[in-house]
């Protein structure tokens, strides 16, 4: 299925949870924010929200900045 | 050099109801790596430090270590900015992300900016995602322009701080506009702290001695020669400039005044 990550397309299997998709992109064990389609997706539901195709997915993190 | 935090528990910056020692705030944009950061935030005493939301970086190696390992949430208050947005909408988003981002965490610095030339606040804007902030709870600390009207409103609409500018971020100017900050600080009930363009020690000095509450200063830090160093220096100025506001100051007269007595002069 097709997804949009951070603007850019990528493929991922259907059913895909956001715990999934952290650890694919490596960030499993990070510390991020997940935004779907515009709407935070709390950190307790990042196991069980499914992705659908089409999604739009934002992962942020913190950066220095003034 | 060691972390040189000094609490002043006399006289401490309160910001939503929370008391802060430093009155130096300050970014963590510009270092050269997290180690340098760490160690200029630690020279400048700071409690409060800004950080930005961005994405990350798919496809890059996702096992270095980030900003927060540098500068932890338990040890430091941080303070995500809104930088880079230049409309409420994506300001807002920004802030309910960095709230995910940090469990909750309801501090945040508004900057909606108008244009990349001028770096300059698009006041509108400005307005619009504080009303929608503050609605949604959040603790907002509001850059802006220094029009002590639009300081009022931001204020007005509950804005925990009020940030104006002293010279365009980045420009390393000083303070240029004395006057409308004295308004601002005259006429606040909250915080006012100095967001953007101090360039070296005696800038600062000279906000506090108006009577700034504090000063958020990046680049003027990370930007010098020696980074730590400068922090160390800014972390001075903010203090000598605090105490000489509460000092008070002599007037200025046009005509000399002696120091020592006329009396039992010789000859």
């Amino acid at each position: 299925m097709h997804i949009t990550l951070n603007g850019s397309p990528r493929d991922c299997a259907p059913a895909t949870t956001i715990i999934q998709l952290l650890q694919e992109a490596g960030y499993g064990a990070k510390r991020v924010a997940v935004e779907v389609n515009r709407e935070i997706v709390p950190r307790s539901l990042h196991a069980s929200h499914t992705l659908a195709e089409g999604d739009q997915v934002e992962i942020v993190h913190a950066i220095g900045g003034g | 050099m060691m972390n040189t935090k000094t609490y002043d528990s006399a006289d401490p910056l309160v910001i939503a109801g929370k008391s802060y020692g430093s009155r130096l705030l300050t970014g963590t944009g510009k270092y050269k790596d997290f180690d340098e950061t760490r160690r200029a935030t630690q020279a400048a005493g700071a409690d409060i430090v800004t950080v930005a939301i961005r994405r990350v970086n798919i496809g890059q190696d996702a096992s270095q270590p980030s900003l927060l390992d540098a500068l932890p949430p338990e040890e430091f208050t941080l303070l995500p900015n809104t930088a880079g947005c230049y409309n409420a909408v994506d300001a807002v988003r920004t802030c309910k992300l960095a709230r995910e981002l940090l469990d909750g965490h309801t501090l945040v610095k508004l900057e909606v900016l108008g244009d990349q030339r001028t770096l300059f606040p698009d006041v509108v804007e400005t307005l619009k995602a504080a009303e929608t902030l503050v609605a949604d709870g959040f603790d907002v600390m509001v850059y802006t322009s220094d029009d002590p009207i639009l300081a009022k409103r931001l204020e007005e609409i509950g804005c925990v701080a009020v940030m104006p500018l002293a010279a365009p971020i980045g420009s390393g100017l000083g303070i240029q506009n004395r006057y409308n900050l004295l308004e601002i600080i005259e006429n606040a009930k909250v915080p006012i702290i100095v967001d953007a363009g101090v360039g070296t020690a005696s800038d600062a000095s000279i906000a506090m001695e108006l009577g700034c509450d504090g000063v958020l200063m990046n680049t003027a830090i990370a930007g010098a020669r020696d980074p730590v160093l400068m922090a160390h220096a800014m972390k001075l100025a903010i203090q000598a400039g605090r105490a000489a506001f509460k000092a008070g100051r002599i007037p200025r007269k046009r005509f000399a005044s002696a120091s020592s007595p006329i009396d039992g002069t010789i000859g």
